[in-house]
């Protein structure tokens, strides 16, 4: 009787967990589904030469989404060239530099740093941020590329923190004696043997940061400008940009749904969502295969 | 024009505690298509319905009424310490299509132009675009410089104006706060200077001067009807407060 109840209880456990697991997947498969449906029509209502053009003015049919691609492209990667270098930085600070006490009261200041509202990153830049930059860098406003990556960067370095720290965290003690062992110094060994070590997890942190930056709509529609101009010379870095996130968040609002402009929105969003999860789908499969492997290369 | 509008509720709500009324923002289109949706009682739009939206309306079954319930002039702003004092609308058409780059151009310092814009679902940016951009022709194919910068609201505006002096902007009258310097603009050349006021909107010297409306679907009854005859009544003393222009009585 005991026994026979207590089979059952385990095949509903089982069976709710399986539905809540896939239905996970089955949401994100929705999701996809929905914006595919909404989206994909674009495709065939638009001419592909009119989305690759270098005009984004939807009220007046040109629906060019190179300024948008490539705005967020250069925001992203110059927020991550930022990130990337500090991050580890900061990981290797707290993971082999600090002392224990000092490691107690850095690794939740991080987690605190990840909670502050994009909003108001964005409100602070706008403000404060983009001024000095006008005044210090002598660009024409202050609401420029760079004032944008330098939020993203911010936004994405508690993830490449977390992530490095663990990778760092992962690599055994034994290699760091070993170094000591052979006479290198602190530095040598940190620098040549354990970051060297924890490499893919540290590629991964910069794959997650990536994701995080590319992703960010509120705090970028508040300090890049959201002019969609290209982004091609080298002085882009001191002039507006717009971002596909940016785009959607401030047009869909008005566009009447089944219009070509509303496809159009969700055509961008495909192509954000796609970008994503490439970005991701690298990232999980580097922690994959680290963990397959059961060592750190 | 949600400034108004939250006004005008939160007045009336007080006068008659049995009405409730909620009001959001989002920009005329937005509002349009809410009405045409069905979602909405009453639409603001600081812009006149296009004939595609009519036509979507008249598709759904609804008639929409317009009703002209204040004024508003278009000011255009830039530092309080740009030497600049006064533009035509052929120089400001030229400016924000990118055509004139530089302010001393136009006579001020030699400094780059940054424009300042609202986004595209601003009636604020379609009345801009057609009656200063294009200067009303119907014909033109005028369009902002791709370098402008669209600001998702008017304090984003603000923000940039008060402390840019490369800065050139736009917005309705009532947005204009006292830390931004306003232009004296001309119709053309040969025709007179005049900052925008409550005076010279009415009087029509002031060339950048818009009606605001309120739409409904179909002839109003009951409740709304009371609402807009009182916006159109009482409720124009709350209009002058705000920085807009009430209708002439």
């Amino acid at each position: 009787m005991h026994d026979t109840r207590r089979r059952w209880m385990e095949f509903a456990i089982e069976a709710v967990i399986q539905v809540l697991g896939i239905s996970t997947i089955g949401i994100v498969l929705l999701i996809f589904a929905f914006l595919l449906r909404e989206g994909l029509p674009v495709f065939f209502q638009v001419p592909l030469t009119n989305f690759l053009d270098v005009r984004w003015y939807p009220t007046f049919g040109m629906f060019g989404v190179l300024p948008l691609l490539l705005g967020s492209a250069f925001v992203t990667f110059t927020a991550i060239a930022i990130a990337l270098p500090l991050g580890v930085a900061t990981a290797v600070f707290v993971r082999e530099v600090a002392p224990n006490w000092a490691r107690e009261i850095l690794k939740p200041l991080i987690e605190v740093l990840a909670g502050i509202p994009s909003v108001v990153l964005g409100f602070f830049g706008m403000t404060f941020i983009a001024p000095r930059v006008r005044e210090i860098l002598g660009a024409p406003t202050g609401l420029t590329a760079f004032t944008g990556a330098l939020v993203l960067a911010y936004m994405s370095l508690p993830t490449i923190i977390s992530v490095a720290e663990d990778a760092l965290d992962a690599v055994p003690k034994s290699y760091r004696d070993a170094g000591l062992a052979i006479g290198a110094t602190q530095w040598q060994t940190i620098w040549r043997v354990v970051v060297p070590a924890a490499r893919s997890g540290i590629v991964t942190a910069v794959m997650l940061g990536m994701g995080r930056a590319i992703g960010e709509t509120m705090a970028v529609m508040m300090v890049t400008g959201n002019a969609a101009r290209m982004p091609l010379t080298l002085d882009s870095f001191f002039r507006p940009v717009r971002t596909m996130t940016a785009t959607i968040a401030a047009e869909m609002g008005e566009v009447a749904k089944g219009s070509v402009h509303y496809r159009a929105l969700f055509a961008i969003g495909i192509l954000l969502f796609v970008v994503t999860f490439f970005i991701n789908l690298t990232a999980a499969r580097a922690i994959f295969t680290k963990r397959r492997r059961g060592g750190l290369r | 024009m949600v400034n108004l509008a939250l006004a005008w509720a939160e007045a009336y709500m007080q006068l008659h505690p049995e009405v409730r009324i909620s009001v959001t923002g989002g920009g005329s289109g937005t509002g349009i298509a809410a009405m045409i949706n069905g979602t909405v009682d009453i639409a603001n739009a600081s812009r006149e319905m296009k004939p595609e939206e009519v036509a979507a309306a008249k598709a759904n079954g609804i008639t929409p009424v317009e009703f002209v319930v204040a004024r508003d002039a278009i000011a255009v702003v830039v530092h309080p310490s740009n030497p600049v004092q006064q533009l035509t609308l052929q120089q400001i058409s030229d400016i924000y299509t990118g055509k004139i780059t530089n302010w001393r151009q136009v006579g001020g310092e030699n400094r780059p132009i940054v424009l300042l814009s609202r986004e595209s679902n601003s009636g604020t940016y379609v009345y801009f675009l057609e009656h200063v951009i294009r200067l009303g022709k119907a014909d033109s194919d005028l369009l902002f410089s791709p370098d402008t910068l669209l600001m998702p609201s008017s304090e984003g505006i603000s923000c940039e104006v008060r402390q840019n002096p490369n800065a050139i902007g736009y917005d309705g009258l009532g947005y204009v706060t006292s830390d931004q310097k306003v232009i004296a603009v001309a119709k053309d050349a040969s025709s007179p200077y005049v900052l925008p006021s409550v005076a010279t909107v009415n009087d029509g010297t002031y060339p950048i001067a818009r009606p605001l409306y309120m739409y409904t679907a179909g002839e109003p009854h009951g409740q709304i009807r009371a609402y807009l005859d009182w916006i159109l009544s009482e409720g124009q003393t709350l209009v002058t407060e705000l920085g807009f222009v009430p209708l002439l009585r």
